[in-house]
């Protein structure tokens, strides 16, 4: 047994965008242990919504997190308008749809550019970042922000999509196509990049199920959980595979994801060939929240789940969110054990870290 | 597994032009519908206060009897609520950033109504 040394990795590391902690315990350059601690960006968004009206909160929970924006948006009007017993029009679901989508494929390419630079491969994560811009300009164009959308609102969306603008999504997309392929080609099968991810943090079916691992991470094990079969918004009408590996380690993570960048597109051309031409985007709003609801739904990093309890006033008593990394930081543990120092940076990665979201 | 996947786009970038802007040369274009800052058209202004109240972070001071209207464009998140909620429909959402400034108080006072400041004086 060789000497034990503790090497501290974060708050702050040229891999990690958020601050986390982690104590890693090594015997010579192995760790065996690796011992989290968070809590340097809490913000107390949960309380606030004791102080904001429950249509002024959208705002606040679009800010929980700045690559899933529209998604943390979504996930508390979904729950707030189910304790409301609102149906929504359609054209609000396929919208919805179209943008959370769109929001998967940026969210993945931006963890893709990390993961490149991770692995210190700088003109690729350039490559993918090219590719996210001009998802971003899509949002620019179509919701009037870039990163913060403010387009969903309780009963329905605030900005309609027009036939015009859907067909310039269409567009860019396909015209993407080609590139994606190659730039994704070089992540799943360039020596050097399968040299430092294949057969690193290995988690099997079973681990993956008992830690409770959520979305791309319990999908790269083999584990089949999307909450998008569940059925909210647009997904009952539209078709698509949920993308699973067996490996379960860093290299089938990354295979998860850039499947499921694929799979995005369909259910976006699919939404917008869909598209009811009813015009309607919303629903009056009459009253205030009186009950409880558990929201479910599929974020780019997984399964998140928003509570809400309202109490017949316009201020919610209750507001809890319980986001993917925040799920996916036990397994991430798990897996640390025994792997190399050198790899600890990209392992970390592959769960796609949001540490603002797990804080809150 | 193979080498020099890379090759290919990056000889080929070689030949396409720059994916960036050469910025100050060359200003980028904004959509129309792009939320910059809010600019209000103070004559048309009655200062009912509905912004004040529909604003998610309390940038807008409406000060009725005085008449006179104040944004703290710092606050200001860019949500659009007040435009959208203005009876009067004199606020509006324009397209450029909020101009940079050292002083905040500056921006704040900016706009008190023409009427405000004649019934000051008097
Ligand atoms: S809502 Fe419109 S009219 Fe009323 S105070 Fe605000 S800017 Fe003036
Ligand atoms: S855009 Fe939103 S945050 Fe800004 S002043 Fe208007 S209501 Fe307030």
């Amino acid at each position: 047994m060789g000497n034990r040394t503790i090497v501290p990795f974060g708050p702050q590391h040229p891999v990690l965008p958020e601050p986390i902690h982690l104590d890693l315990v090594l015997e010579d350059e192995t760790v065996i242990e690796a011992i989290p601690s968070i809590g340097f960006v809490h913000r107390g968004l949960e309380k606030l919504v004791e102080k904001k009206d429950f249509q002024q909160y959208v705002y606040v929970a679009e800010r929980i997190c700045g690559i899933c924006s529209f998604m943390h948006g979504m996930g508390y009007c979904m729950a707030v308008e189910n304790v409301m017993d609102l149906k929504l029009p359609d054209r609000a679901e396929f919208l919805r749809t179209i943008w959370a989508e769109l929001s998967r494929i940026h969210s993945h390419l931006l963890w893709l550019g990390l993961l490149a630079d991770a692995v210190g491969f700088e003109s690729l994560f350039m490559h993918c970042w090219r590719l996210r811009e001009e998802i971003l300009d899509l949002f620019d164009m179509t919701t009037g922000g870039r990163v913060i959308f403010s387009v969903c609102k309780v009963g329905g969306v605030r900005k309609d999509i027009d036939a015009e603008k859907l067909k310039k999504i269409v567009e860019v997309l396909s015209n993407m196509d080609s590139s994606l392929r190659s730039i994704t080609k070089i992540f799943l099968s360039d020596t050097s990049i399968i040299s430092r991810m294949s057969g690193v943090g290995v988690l099997s079916p079973e681990e993956a199920f008992d830690l409770g691992a959520v979305g791309p991470m319990a999908r790269a094990s083999g584990i089949v959980v999307d909450d998008r079969l569940l059925g909210y918004g647009a997904y009952p009408h539209v078709k698509f595979e949920v993308q699973t590996a067996t490996e379960g380690d860093c290299y089938a993570r990354t295979k998860v994801r850039i499947n499921e960048i694929f799979e995005s597109i369909s259910i976006i051309k699919q939404c917008v060939s869909l598209m009811p031409s009813d015009t309607a985007i919303d629903v009056p709003v009459k009253g205030n929240p009186d009950g409880e609801y558990f929201a479910r739904l599929e974020q780019p990093r997984g399964e998140v789940v928003y509570y809400v309890k309202g109490n017949g006033t316009k201020f919610l008593d209750r507001m809890r969110v319980r986001t993917p990394t925040f799920a996916n930081l036990p397994p991430l543990l798990h897996t640390l054990k025994g792997v190399d120092l050198a790899d600890v940076p990209v392992l970390v990665l592959t769960i796609d870290p949001c540490i603002s979201c797990t804080e809150r | 597994m193979s080498f020099f996947q890379m090759a290919k786009t990056v000889l080929s970038s070689m030949f396409k032009k720059p994916a960036t802007l050469n910025y100050p040369v060359k200003p980028r274009e904004y959509d129309p519908i792009v939320r910059g800052h809010i600019e209000i058209e103070i004559e048309k202004c009655i200062f009912c206060g509905m912004c004040q109240r529909k604003c998610p972070t309390g940038a807008i001071k409406v000060e009725r009897a005085e008449k006179r209207w104040a944004i703290e464009p710092f606050d200001c998140i860019q949500c659009n609520n007040c435009a959208e909620s203005c009876p009067k429909d004199c606020l509006h959402m324009h397209n450029t950033a909020t101009p940079a400034n050292e002083n905040r108080d500056l921006i704040r006072d900016a706009r008190i109504s023409v009427d405000a400041e004649d019934n000051k004086d008097s």
